[in-house]
Order: C-alpha cells, then sequence, then structure tokens
C-alpha cells in the first residue's frame, strides 16, 4: 500500500491549488480526480476578478484567460439597464477546462503525484492514518495518508464518510443551467450582462459572459425551491431573445451552487474540506473559483504545519476555521445577508433601484465593507418614496 | 411489501448531468454519484424531495419504488 502525507481528493481549483502548495513545501502529496481528465465538464461561468489574479499571483496566461471583461451592466425588469465600470469590476472569462490543466501540470511540476479516473470508494481511519480504497480505471487500488484534503465538491461525501457533515440545505443552494452558445448577438461582450426579474428569474439572475467573438456562456442560478427547473427558465429567456435565439448551443452545463450557509468548522481528525465542499462561493453572485483556490492554498498550509507537527487531530487542524474565516469567510458572511435582500426584492423594486440610483451608489452598497449607517446614508431620502423597499433594506442591510 | 408501496427517487439519465447538485442536498445519503452513473439508495430515501427540487434538468422524479 502507497502512503503519502495527504491526498487529496477531487482536482478542482481548491484541489489543484492544494497539491500545489503542499508540493511546493515538499510534503508528499497524492491528488486523486473521479473523472477521466481535468477540467471537463465545466460547471461554471468562468469570470474571474482582476484582483483575485493579483491575489493568487496568477498571470491572466492567454491561454486561458481568453476574454476581458471591464465592468457589469445590469438589467432591470422593465429593460432599464445600470452600466458599472471600475478598476474593480474588471476581469477575465476564463477557458476553464485549460485552466486547471494549466494548475495541474503546476502542481505536478513542483512534485504533486496526480492519478485521474480513481474514484474513491470507500475511506476509513486506522490507527490515526486513513486507508482509502480507490477505483483505478476497473483496478482496486489502496492507498493510506495522514491527512485528506476533501475538495470533491458540491456531492462531496468523503467529508460525510469521515463524519463532517457538508450536505446543503435546499434554501442555501441555488440551482444553475448554462449554455455555451456562438453565434449570437445583442449583448455587451465588454460588460458581464446581468438580468433581474422575479418572472424571468426568481431568485437570482441570468448572466451572458462574453468569452470570443459572438460566443458566450449564457446561464442562470435560481433558488433551490422553485417549481420549474433552471433549465425550463433559462430556455424561456433565450426564447425571448432574437439574439440568443438565433444562436446555436455548443455547450451545455449544468451545476448546483452552495451559495450560502458556511460551515463553521470544516475539519475533522485527519480531514480538512474546502472548495466547494466546504460551501465556499460567494453568497451574491455565486462566484468560487477565486476563493476555492484560496481556500486550497490555506488548507495546504495548515496540513502542512500538520504533517511538520505530526498532528492530525481535529482540534489541530481547526487552525484552518480560524485562518480561513479570517481571511475570507467573515467577509463572505457579511454577503449572505446582501443576498437575502436582493431575493426579497420585487420586480418593481428593481425598477426603481435602476432608475434612482446611481451607479456609484450600487456600487457602494454592493461591496461588502461598508456598515449598516453609512449604506442607509446613501439610500437615505430615495428609501422613504419606497416604504416596502426601505421595509426589506432595514431587514438585510 | 406485499400490499402497497413505497416511494422512492428514479433518475431519468436522458436527462441527467450528473452535476451531483442532488446529491449535495441529500440529507441521508442516499446518492451516490460516479461519472456517468447516479446510484439511489432507496431504502435510505426519506422522501424530502430535495433532490427532485434542486435538480437543474429535472431529472430526477419521486416515483413509487416497485422493487421492494
Amino acid at each position: 500500500m502507497e502512503h503519502f502525507d495527504v491526498i487529496v481528493i477531487g482536482l478542482g481549483p481548491a484541489g489543484l491549488a492544494a497539491c500545489k502548495t503542499l508540493a511546493e513545501k515538499k510534503i508528499s502529496v497524492l491528488g486523486l480526480d473521479r473523472k477521466q481528465e481535468i477540467g471537463p465538464p465545466k460547471r461554471c461561468a468562468e469570470g474571474l476578478g482582476i484582483a483575485w489574479f493579483k491575489r493568487l499571483k496568477i498571470k491572466p496566461n492567454p491561454e486561458f484567460a481568453v476574454h476581458k471583461i471591464f465592468g457589469a451592466v445590469l438589467f432591470a425588469p422593465n429593460g432599464k439597464s445600470v452600466i458599472l465600470k471600475s478598476k474593480k469590476l474588471q476581469g477575465y472569462i476564463l477557458e476553464r477546462k485549460i485552466f486547471e490543466k494549466h494548475l495541474a501540470i503546476e502542481a505536478a511540476a513542483k512534485g504533486a503525484k496526480i492519478i485521474v479516473k480513481s474514484d474513491v470508494i470507500q475511506a476509513k481511519r486506522e490507527s490515526g492514518k486513513v486507508l482509502l480504497s480507490v477505483n483505478n480505471g476497473g483496478e482496486q487500488k489502496q492507498y493510506s495518508c495522514n491527512l485528506v484534503i476533501a475538495t470533491d465538491g458540491i456531492d462531496s461525501l468523503i467529508a460525510r464518510e469521515l463524519g463532517l457533515n457538508t450536505a446543503n440545505k435546499l434554501v442555501d443552494v441555488d440551482s444553475g443551467y448554462q449554455y455555451e452558445m456562438t453565434n449570437i448577438s445583442g449583448y455587451d461582450e465588454k460588460l458581464l450582462n446581468l438580468y433581474f426579474g422575479t418572472d424571468i428569474c426568481p431568485r437570482g439572475y441570468i448572466w451572458i459572459f462574453g468569452k470570443r467573438k459572438n460566443t458566450a456562456n449564457v446561464g442562470i442560478g435560481i433558488g433551490g425551491t422553485q417549481k420549474e427547473t433552471a433549465k425550463f427558465y433559462l430556455d424561456k429567456f433565450i426564447a425571448s431573445k432574437p439574439g440568443l435565439a438565433k444562436g446555436s448551443i455548443i455547450e451545455v452545463n449544468v451545476g448546483v451552487i452552495p451559495v450560502g450557509g458556511f460551515l463553521e468548522n470544516m475539519v475533522k481528525d485527519n480531514l480538512i474540506a474546502a472548495g466547494d465542499a466546504a460551501h465556499h462561493v460567494d453568497p451574491v453572485h455565486g462566484g468560487g473559483i477565486g476563493i476555492a483556490i484560496e481556500a486550497g492554498q490555506i488548507a495546504a498550509q495548515v496540513a502542512a504545519e500538520a504533517v511538520k507537527k505530526k498532528d492530525f487531530s481535529e482540534k489541530f487542524l481547526s487552525k484552518y476555521n480560524k485562518l480561513w474565516y479570517d481571511v475570507r469567510g467573515n467577509e463572505l458572511k457579511k454577503k449572505v445577508r446582501i443576498r437575502h435582500l436582493l431575493e426579497n426584492l420585487s420586480n418593481e423594486d428593481f425598477n426603481y433601484i435602476a432608475e434612482s440610483l446611481s451607479i456609484e451608489d450600487v456600487m457602494k452598497i454592493a461591496s461588502a465593507d461598508l456598515d449598516k449607517k453609512s449604506r442607509f446614508a446613501i439610500l437615505g431620502k430615495k428609501m422613504l418614496k419606497r416604504p416596502g423597499l426601505a421595509k426589506i433594506m432595514l431587514k438585510y442591510i | 411489501m406485499l400490499f402497497g408501496f413505497f416511494m422512492g427517487i428514479r433518475n431519468n439519465w436522458k436527462k441527467c448531468a450528473y452535476c451531483g447538485g442532488c446529491v449535495g442536498v441529500c440529507p441521508v445519503q442516499a446518492l451516490k454519484l460516479n461519472e456517468t452513473r447516479l446510484f439511489v439508495d432507496n431504502a435510505k430515501c426519506i422522501n424530502c424531495n430535495a433532490c427532485v427540487l434542486i435538480c437543474p434538468v429535472g431529472a430526477n422524479e419521486l416515483a413509487p419504488d416497485l422493487k421492494e
């Protein structure tokens, strides 16, 4: 039986970042993925902000950072739009399949061992170690390790098998559906196009993210408790836009997004969870690439310390909880309230906001670093005209 | 069961995209996914309907589990 200090299960952005960070620290690490290829299928709208590139020290290599974005345009239900442009909102649309391969190659170059088509069938603890039974392309293999980093996405069962309940509540997840479409028109290629409205998209938004000329990710995220499926709403939206309806679909992407309900504890003995498995997603826009990579790095940092100290207890590993919440979690938790606010807005509220607020106002309100008082200072008199909206704001901001 | 039947989850593999969302919301781990197949353990299923509601493509439905 082969032994590794750390085994990372699930090789998306979080898992690959963890592999790379551990390998850099000269820790023996094995990365396993159930799929037979790193990258596809993508379950993602592929946007990543400039700030993340800087924070994670990733260069926007044109091989995977295929399209630059300069801001966003928000459409209210009545068609009125607000354009937001700022340095903060710049970013790239990735070709995520290539991006992930790139991360994998980097991790392997540093010394991480990566095996695909490896489905972990069973994980159990035995005398301070974790034993994994793995089906590697039909062949049964056994591995042992001191620590498992579970980055196996929303359907993470590894963490649950090792005693950490990562299951999502239905109210805390969004149902996502997306087409990559080509030969389409009628949207702004340089901006993220976001459509709001309770009729077209209950408890969520529809997006069009340009990726290449006349080619874009057209997708939807809706609340998990809706009557109709995400596909139903997206098809309806596309049919209503001639510029989209004439296009061709070159890819279908399906996924469920854990947009709330962060786990207070993300560790157990011999186990750390990161990425979607630990619900590491921005509650407002549902993006998670940057957050996942960062969490993977933090997990690896703590894992490396654990290996050096030879302490894999929940108590020691809980350092990860504190680190992650300090760096990112607390900020994201604040944003859950903003999501609840958005979910409670009616069509009229959206229209009113689009008509009465300036771009700067919206930007300020949307950022998490404002306190309650200054948010109200911005909204002030405008809200007095719509008591219903003010009430919702009071409740959630 | 001789008389009556249990309800269980039936997955339509032609619709299913194997995204794993239903696995992520299942409170009792009755679902398990591998690359091309969703396994349903109806003995564990508590008919909570979460996997039916969350599915972006409507691939899951609650139906009589006739195997019992």
